[in-house]
C-alpha cells in the first residue's frame, strides 16, 4: 500500500515536470510581448523610484535624486 | 504475477512521462544536409520549397515580427540581395508568425527586397530544429548546411558575407 502511494506521487511529481518544459525559440511571441516584462514599463518605474525615494526621504538610495518633498 | 505486470507498467508510464519533456533533438549545424522545407509567400499563394533553389546559394532566414534583431537583419539582407542576387544567391525569409497580418506589419515598416514567406505551422523551424531567433543557415549549391547563426549580431556581418561569397565562389562543394 505504501509502495503504491510513493509510486502514484513519483508518477504526479513527473506528470507535473511535464510543465517545465522549454518554450521553442520560435513559440516565443507571446513572451516577447512589452506586457510579459518582469520589470515596469521606464516611465512608471522612473515614478516608483521617484515616490519611494521621497518617502523614505533618503536621496539617491535608489539611483534617483530627490528630497523629502518629493518635488524635484 | 498480476503484481509483477503492474510493477512493469507503472515503470514504463514513469519512463514515458520522464521522457516527454525531453529537450528537442539535435540542431541542423553545419556540414548536414538541409532538412525539406515549404512555406507559403507572404505576397501571394504559391508555395515555395527549399528544394526548389537546389543549384543556387540558399542563405535561409527564420525571423518573427516580435523579434528585435530581425529589425536590423533586414536591413543587411536588402545589402545581400542588391550586392550577392546576381551571382547566384537565393535570399528566403522564413517568418514563423502566427498571423500574415503581424509579419505584414514588419514589412511594412522594414521592407524586404528578397524573398519572404509565412510558415504559421512551424514545419520549417521544427525541421531545423532552431536555437534562437533569429537564426540563419547558409546553404550551398548542393543543399548542404554550410554555416549557422543563431541570433543577428553586427559583427557577424563580414563573416556572413565571406560564408555567402566563398559557397557562391566554389560553385562545387
Amino acid at each position: 500500500m505504501k509502495r503504491a502511494i510513493g509510486v502514484a506521487t513519483a508518477a504526479v511529481a513527473l506528470a507535473l515536470l511535464a510543465a517545465c518544459a522549454t518554450v521553442p525559440p520560435w513559440e516565443r511571441g507571446t513572451l516577447a510581448k512589452p506586457v510579459m516584462s518582469v520589470d515596469d514599463p521606464p516611465q512608471e518605474k522612473t515614478q516608483k523610484l521617484r515616490t519611494y525615494s521621497a518617502k523614505e526621504g533618503g536621496a539617491a538610495a535608489t539611483g534617483v535624486g530627490g528630497g523629502g518633498c518629493g518635488c524635484n | 504475477m498480476a503484481r509483477m505486470r503492474t510493477k512493469w507498467l507503472a515503470a514504463c508510464m514513469l519512463a514515458g512521462i520522464a521522457v516527454a519533456p525531453a529537450p528537442l533533438a539535435w540542431s541542423v549545424s553545419a556540414g548536414d544536409q538541409a532538412p525539406a522545407c515549404a512555406a507559403s509567400l507572404l505576397d501571394g499563394g504559391r508555395t515555395v520549397s527549399l528544394a526548389d533553389y537546389r543549384g543556387k546559394v540558399v542563405y535561409l532566414d527564420f525571423w518573427a515580427s516580435w523579434c528585435a534583431p530581425c529589425r536590423d537583419s533586414f536591413p543587411f539582407m536588402n545589402e545581400l540581395q542588391r550586392d550577392l542576387a546576381g551571382k547566384g544567391l537565393q535570399i528566403v525569409a522564413v517568418s514563423v508568425d502566427k498571423t500574415a497580418e503581424d509579419a505584414k506589419r514588419f514589412l511594412a515598416r522594414y521592407p524586404a527586397s528578397f524573398t519572404t514567406v509565412l510558415d504559421a505551422l512551424a514545419s520549417c523551424p521544427t525541421a531545423f530544429r532552431l536555437e534562437g531567433m533569429p537564426s540563419s543557415y547558409v546553404i550551398d549549391r548542393s543543399g548542404a548546411v554550410r554555416a549557422v547563426h543563431v541570433g543577428f549580431h553586427n559583427a557577424d556581418r563580414d563573416e556572413i558575407r565571406r560564408q555567402l561569397d566563398e559557397a557562391l565562389g566554389g560553385g562545387k562543394r
